[in-house]
């Protein structure tokens, strides 16, 4: 079977980006992606995730996912994946943060509480995140203490601004993003057991 | 109108292509690398059909490309996508190379995984 370990070999990483509709995902994901965002979609019958068996009465919905990619070396690609925008097809979150970096969480200070249900499910799910505040038309509307206080998280999520169209300002939130995960990754491994 | 009679209609026919299996032989992140081997090259309309030679067409010459990115070009659902790529890796016609693990964060390999991300992304 050619399924061989990552290692020495060529690798991929993800990163997920995460808002409510209309926050500016596909914008970012494209600001910075090598590749036109493509869209990926998952079927979910109220069998399961992409079952097909054949029961009376099921339902089913398709989930699309926008994506971008990355090629950070001739080895190495990054994913970028914009989550689905209604929450409630949670069964693909779980598939999308599996293995990711870290999750960027988008938020439109004129409806904050889009965000809410990300922001739960990575704190759930121990998935490092940032929040990056799009500012729209260059305005943003509240600072940076505002939104921590608002959103209630801890004081150690670093909180960004952004301009989604514009790809050095996407690209420093990515930075920021994986800095981040590194610091924490290094404060605890060398932290007792 | 249909004049055929077809069971259930949006699902059936994505997953015709895998003779109704759902179950990939393999499981396969979304982000995990596809890459034509030698045998997937040479195999050329082999018993696969369409899919496996449109599949290793755009996976090969060094053109490795993710799951995601085989289901979106290819325009199949993500699970229809993972069962033709397993069954193609089972057979060796395509390489997969999982994701790198960051689950343990003592590990010297994640670790270095994500420096090169950050460097990757400082560069761009």
């Amino acid at each position: 079977m050619s399924r061989r370990p990552a290692a020495g070999r060529v690798t991929s990483a993800k990163i997920v980006i995460a808002g409510g509709f209309g926050v500016g995902k596909t914008t970012l994901v494209g600001s910075v992606s090598e590749i036109t965002p493509l869209t990926t979609e998952a079927i979910m019958t109220s069998a399961g995730v992409d079952d097909n068996r054949q029961v009376p009465g099921k339902t089913t919905t398709t989930v699309a996912m926008d994506f971008g990619r990355i090629s950070i070396d001739r080895d190495l690609i990054l994913y970028l994946f914009g989550t689905p925008g209604q929450t409630r097809f949670w069964f693909m979150w779980d598939e999308l943060v599996r293995g990711a970096i870290g999750a960027v969480v988008m938020v439109d200070t004129r409806r904050l509480a889009d965000c809410f249900a990300a922001i739960d499910f990575f704190e759930h799910r121990r998935l490092p995140y940032l929040v990056a505040i799009n500012c729209f038309d260059g305005m943003q509307y509240h600072n940076a203490q505002d939104v921590r206080d608002a959103l209630a998280i801890s004081s150690d999520v670093p909180v960004v601004s952004c301009d989604a169209r514009n790809r050095e300002s996407t690209k420093n939130v990515l930075i920021s993003l994986v800095e981040y995960v590194l610091t924490m990754r290094r404060s605890r491994a060398v932290a007792p057991a | 109108m249909p004049e055929r009679d077809e069971p259930t209609g949006a699902l059936v026919r994505p997953y015709a292509v895998t003779r109704g299996r759902t179950r990939p032989k393999l499981e396969i992140a979304l982000e995990a690398l596809v890459e034509t081997t030698v045998r997937g090259r040479s195999t050329g309309a082999g018993r696969g059909g369409s899919e496996h030679q449109y599949i290793a067409a755009m996976c090969d010459g060094g053109r490795v490309q993710s799951l995601a990115e085989i289901a979106a070009r290819m325009q199949l659902p993500l699970g229809v996508a993972r069962v033709i790529v397993a069954d193609m890796a089972t057979d060796g016609l395509v390489a997969v190379y999982e994701p790198t693990s960051l689950d343990d964060e003592s590990d010297a390999v994640g670790t270095e995984l994500l420096e090169r991300v950050l460097s990757g992304l400082r560069r761009l």
